[in-house]
């Protein structure tokens, strides 16, 4: 009986918790996009620069769906999911500059002194980078739409839109952790080159995966930019694959939860050297 | 009882002993003041009562709850204002306000007349719907106090709340700190480089040196407790240490203490001791440039306990 008693109640404090966790983590959202939404050099940035890249490539590789190889015969339909995947990898490696700001101007510190949910410190900036990137994603799809693109349909925006929303979440826990253990922002911005590019260049992310060479494509099964392209691609070919989709999503919804596991680690590591 | 009690915390950073054993206690109601140079460890003892930083070894409690063990009881009853801020800088007043509300447990209603009241109490009104961005330092100071009292915490710990502001702003900042230890029933533990800001705001204060307490009390009680009157002497310049000598071995002289061109002294009565040190001065060949006294002040007791001038240690610590 008595044993009962106490795990109810262990229970119910549990959920207690989570639903603080919860609801910190969107008080924490909630400040972190009002503050972004306020830089106009940011929503530029936001906006501008994935608009860049879909006119760029769209008009530079215009002719690749020529090759044969290619699953599909409108390039615009094959680059936007690639567009909103590349935007979402950007926006989650470098989510950890705001971290660092939070750091640098007391903000963290003033949060720790409080009840604050330290979890909620972390979650809400793995959360807030999935949701821009979502919100990013519906903007570059309905520029493709206006370009003549499909996308695959609702589903295939569905599909795109969660794939980059995981891509975006899962690189924004390294980003975190990163920002947390180095705490400068010089040494972040190192960092997210040195890991970003090569991830970039190890994606059939321009071209179509079996026109990548043999190596590379080795390389590219165990890069998550890899998966969300996977994922975000197949529902615009011909006859997508959705065992493929469906993979991809497990793999790269493991990832948000090991990278969320590492920023959580180092902000007890930060937390240990104050 | 004791809103705070901290017993024998210690803590090294790598080679530095912040905290060698620091040990106190505040009476509920109280303003208490930490004093001390630069590196003292007055933040770090701020920073693990607050529960952000742990102790080494040692414990302390606030408002009833161990600091390390009820870090999330501790946290509920307390407001802290950071030495160096913690203000979101692109949010405006009222949306920092009600984020630490928020976090605090305030919701609705009341925490939207919460924030009005102390927007208003801070003089903060006009501009509480502007971004933090373009507030002057004596705002963003008051703001930082604001903050710490959302909830009505029972103990209030500010780190050198007037550092930075201009001698109007720190004004105004001791009116309203007078003000809220007076109002509410509220335990006040601050930090200070300013032994006029202690003097004026403390019902008791601890001087802090190299990671101790050195001498503890309330600031009449310390004054008192050094007999007689302080004699400042001014001779020309490399002559303090000559004319400390000559000066300690006169009569009526408890102690003397060059620190540059100065001397201080403490004498049993100003006025009649006088003579003496000038004539004995005079007759050494040291030419006096100017002399003062006056009942001791707590830059004598900060001299008398730790041997060292307040300023001049305090000035060492910033390079
Ligand atoms: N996080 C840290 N890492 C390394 N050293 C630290 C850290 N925090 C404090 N110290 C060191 O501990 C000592 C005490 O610092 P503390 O900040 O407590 O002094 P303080 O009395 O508040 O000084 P100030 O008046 O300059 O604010 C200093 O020598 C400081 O350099
Ligand atoms: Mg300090």
């Amino acid at each position: 009986m008595s044993q009962v008693a106490a795990s109810d109640v262990a229970s119910s404090a549990r959920l207690g918790r989570l639903g603080e966790i919860l609801a910190h983590s969107s008080y924490m959202v909630g400040r972190q996009t009002r503050n972004l939404f306020r830089e106009p050099i940011w929503i530029a940035m936001m906006l501008v620069q994935p608009m860049f890249w879909l006119l760029l490539y769209s008009q530079l590789f215009r002719r690749l769906v020529e090759l044969p190889g290619f699953e599909t015969d409108s390039y615009i339909d094959f680059l936007a999911p690639a567009v909103v995947i590349m935007t979402a990898f950007f926006q989650g490696t470098w989510s950890g500059m705001g971290m660092i700001t939070d750091l640098d101007r007391g903000v963290i510190e003033r949060f720790l002194a409080t009840p604050a949910r330290r979890s909620a410190l972390v979650f809400s900036q793995v959360l807030r980078s999935g949701l821009t990137s979502v919100i990013q994603g519906v903007i570059i799809l309905a520029v493709s739409l206006v370009l003549g693109a499909e996308n695959g349909g609702p589903v295939g925006w569905l599909v795109i839109m969660l794939a980059g929303g995981l891509v975006s979440a899962g690189f924004a826990g390294i980003s975190q952790g990163v920002a947390l253990i180095t705490r400068r922002e010089a040494t972040m911005i190192a960092v997210a080159n040195f890991i970003g590019l090569p991830l970039m260049f190890f994606s059939a992310m321009l071209i179509d995966f079996d026109l990548i060479p043999r190596w590379m494509q080795w390389a590219a099964r165990f890069n998550p930019v890899q998966w969300a392209v996977d994922a975000a691609r197949e529902p615009v070919l011909a006859s997508p694959d959705w065992s493929l989709v469906g993979l991809s999503m497990l793999l790269l919804a493991a990832f948000v939860v090991a990278t969320t596991g590492f920023a959580t680690w180092a902000f007890r590591a930060y937390q240990r050297t104050l | 009882m004791d809103a705070i009690t901290v017993g024998a915390l210690e803590k090294r950073y790598g080679d530095v002993h912040a905290l060698a054993g620091v040990s106190f206690a505040v009476r509920q109601g109280e303003v208490f003041a930490l004093l001390g140079p630069n590196g003292a460890g007055k933040s770090t003892t701020v920073r693990i009562l607050v529960t952000l930083t742990k102790p080494d070894s040692g414990a302390a409690t606030v408002a009833g709850h161990d600091v390390v063990h009820e870090a999330d009881a501790v946290r509920r009853s307390i407001g802290y204002v950071p030495q160096a801020s913690g203000i979101d800088r692109e949010a405006t007043g009222r949306e920092n306000l009600t984020l630490q509300g928020r976090v605090q447990g305030l919701r609705g209603p009341v925490l939207r007349e919460r924030v009005d009241e102390l927007l208003a109490l801070f003089g903060l009104g006009e501009a509480a719907d502007r971004t933090v961005r373009g507030y002057s330092g004596g705002m963003k100071r008051r703001l930082d106090v604001a903050l710490g009292l959302v909830h009505r915490p029972q103990v209030f710990f500010l780190d050198e709340p007037t550092t930075g502001l201009d001698p109007e702003a720190r004004a105004a900042m001791w009116d309203e700190l007078g003000r809220l230890a007076r109002g509410e029933r509220l335990t006040i533990l601050l930090t200070t480089h300013y032994l006029e800001e202690a003097d004026r705001l403390a019902d008791r204060l601890a001087i802090v040196s190299h990671g101790r307490v050195v001498v503890e009390g309330t600031p009449e009680g310390l004054k008192r407790e050094l007999r007689g009157d302080s004699v400042a002497v001014e001779v020309t310049d490399g002559l303090g240490e000559r004319a400390a000598a000559v000066v300690s071995a006169l009569q009526d002289v408890h102690e003397a203490i060059p620190e540059g061109r100065m001397l201080r002294a403490r004498v049993e009565s100003g006025a009649t001791a006088i003579p003496g040190i000038l004539s004995a001065l005079e007759g050494n060949g040291i030419a006096v440039v100017s002399v003062t006294t006056a009942r001791p002040s707590l830059d004598d007791v900060y001299l008398h306990h730790t041997g060292r001038d307040f300023r001049s240690e305090d000035e060492a610590g910033v390079r």
